[in-house]
């Protein structure tokens, strides 16, 4: 990329619109990644909404359920599994198979490319949460968020800081064994530090303050106050934003066209 | 003229030569344009190595507008190398590079702009339709070609709806030709575009390359078939192990590689051999038993059984040799081409 920013690309805008068509097919035609990412943290989801122990205020947890507090957690568990399996998955390939070569070869610049995955897989994103919004209302009588404003905004910057790792996975990975590989080095540690195992607030402190620095528990708290009403803390958006800054760089950085 | 003039002559633009032109290629002799032309490509002491590998060692060759030019060697020669350097896919080590006067590492966007590549290790989403693939990249451009001539052209006309992946390899081959030219470009560079393709569907690019270039459209094509060369391109450089070892018309290379062309053929009846010595394309006349043989150049055949016939003689048992590029290679490398190939690193 480094290369490539000092042109402008010259492609008439109707280029970026068919490339984003195309990838939004391949996304339509490839469904894999979308039902692991949508469909697992749904499954949860439904699973905890219909155990009956899930659904009783708890004092441990501040007074709220079992699922409400799952409720955030699953929704940063849905997001990191689009930005660490699928948001890679293509590029790499992509670069394996001289796609993005070919692509360098023509007036669009190719991070057009990149930037047509991102809106593809953010409207795979918005359609994933309203549909774990919708079902939690609808179906497991939670509220609305009280604070949609500064639910959205929680949102965005998860997104961003997210999808900013799974773009660094794609720029640094050679292969599409070695993207999987940073992705599940990556993912496992950041789900077990965002409470998806064990709500954070109950383990040691020292775990909590390490969750406190994983971009996947300040995502949760932020979308969990939002919920609840407040202004999310300065510190988890802080670091959500840290974090897609410093991987946002990083992915530009070390992006190769080959 | 030097057939064998590479790092010392650093134009190598040589043109001109009282031979006639092999059919195919044109006799006004492209490459060497009126003065003052900017040349389509111009490329002057090309270096590019990958660490120790010396890929390209000091390439030069300018390609006038309109020129088919081909860029002939073994696999590993730097023909790739070469053309990947001049579109700005790669950058050079040194030399200068300038397509229609543009330096490709400077201005990137325009060379994109006006070049249509095909790459040998191009490769596309396995589950797009032909047709979207094709939108797509039309759409990358601001005055691009009609797309359904080219793709009824190279036979992909019904495939349309076909994914990607269910193409077969000459298919595939062909959608990535067709992808070259859609944006109608000023210099289409294509890189091996016959490989994989059987001989009808490879005659079809070929009418479909002279079409591309009728209207003006410059064409740089690396290839290792001697037959495409010669059938194709104006001028052919011969690569190896990353020089130019030769740069001519193909039947100029041919011919030089020979020295020249023989006529081999049983006289009705004796004849006065002044009849023939006397004719411009003739150089020398041999005996072997009842048989002549003429050697000479040009239209050497036509010429003799032309005359002969004047006299009233028949020329029976003819055999014509004509030399080729292959035996341009074979007589400038010591090899033939597809032995050179064996081996040799892509």
């Amino acid at each position: 990329m480094t290369t490539l920013t000092r042109t402008r690309p010259r492609a008439p805008l109707g280029a970026f619109g068919s490339i984003v068509l195309n990838e939004a097919r391949l996304a339509w035609r490839q469904p894999a990644g979308w039902i692991a990412g949508a469909g697992i943290a749904l499954l949860l989801l439904v699973v905890f909404g219909e155990i009956p122990y899930f659904n009783k205020p708890s004092g441990q947890l501040g007074g709220y359920t079992a699922f409400e507090t799952y409720l955030p957690i699953l929704m940063c568990f849905s997001i990191a599994l689009i930005a660490f399996t699928y948001l890679p998955g293509p590029l790499v390939s992509y670069r394996e198979l001289g796609i993005l070569r070919r692509l360098s070869t023509t007036p669009v610049p190719a991070y057009w490319v990149l930037a047509a995955q991102m809106v593809v897989q953010a409207c795979l994103m918005a359609l994933t949460l309203a549909l774990f919004v919708s079902v939690s209302i609808l179906f497991f009588g939670i509220g609305a968020p009280e604070n949609p404003a500064a639910m959205v905004l929680a949102i965005a910057l998860c997104i961003a800081a997210l999808f900013a790792i799974g773009l660094a996975i794609a720029a640094l990975a050679r292969t599409a064994g070695a993207a999987r590989g940073l992705m599940a080095a990556a993912l496992y540690p950041m789900l077990f530090f965002s409470g998806l195992y064990y709500p954070v607030p109950l383990m040691p402190t020292v775990i909590q303050d390490i969750s406190n620095y994983t971009p996947l528990y300040a995502g949760v708290r932020a979308i969990g106050d939002s919920w609840a009403g407040q202004f999310p803390p300065a510190q988890p958006l802080l670091v959500l934003v840290g974090y897609a800054l410093v991987f946002g760089f990083l992915a530009k950085r070390f992006f190769r066209w080959e | 003229m030097d057939l064998t003039g590479s790092a010392a002559d650093p134009r190598l633009d040589v043109k001109t030569s009282g031979l006639p032109v092999a059919p195919g290629s044109s006799p006004e002799a492209r490459g060497s344009g009126p003065a003052g032309h900017t040349p389509a490509v111009e490329i002057e002491h090309l270096h590019k190595a990958y660490g120790q590998l010396v890929a390209v060692d000091d390439v030069s060759f300018s390609v006038a507008e309109g020129e088919i030019f081909g860029i002939l060697g073994p696999n590993g020669a730097g023909k790739t190398t070469t053309v990947e350097c001049a579109i700005g896919l790669r950058s050079p080590d040194s030399g200068t590079i300038r397509l229609m006067g543009i330096d490709p590492q400077a201005d990137r966007a325009k060379i994109h702009e006006i070049t249509g590549v095909q790459l040998q290790s191009g490769a596309f989403p396995a589950k797009l339709r032909v047709g979207e693939i094709i939108d797509m990249y039309r759409s990358f451009y601001r005055h691009p070609a009609d797309v359904a001539e080219l793709a009824g052209a190279l036979g992909l006309a019904g495939k349309r709806t076909s994914y990607y992946r269910s193409l077969s390899g000459g298919q595939q081959q062909r959608l990535s030709v067709v992808l070259a030219l859609i944006g109608a470009p000023k210099i289409a560079v294509l890189d091996e575009m016959t490989t994989g393709l059987d001989p009808q569907a490879r005659r079809d690019a070929w009418e479909l390359i002279e079409h591309v270039r009728d209207r003006g459209t410059t064409v740089l094509l690396v290839t290792h078939f001697m037959e495409e060369a010669e059938r194709l391109c104006d001028r052919v450089a011969l690569i190896d192990s990353g020089r130019i070892i030769a740069l001519d018309t193909p039947a100029d290379l041919a011919a030089k590689a020979r020295g020249a062309k023989t006529v081999r053929f049983l006289p009705s009846a004796p004849f006065d051999e002044s009849l023939l010595t006397g004719l411009p394309e003739v150089t020398a006349i041999e005996h072997e038993g009842h048989h002549i043989v003429v050697t000479g150049t040009g239209e050497l055949a036509t010429a003799v059984i032309v005359a002969l016939h004047a006299a009233g003689i028949e020329a029976q048992d003819v055999r014509i040799d004509t030399s080729t590029l292959e035996d341009a290679f074979v007589r400038l490398t010591g090899r033939h081409l597809h032995d050179a190939e064996e081996g040799a690193q892509p």
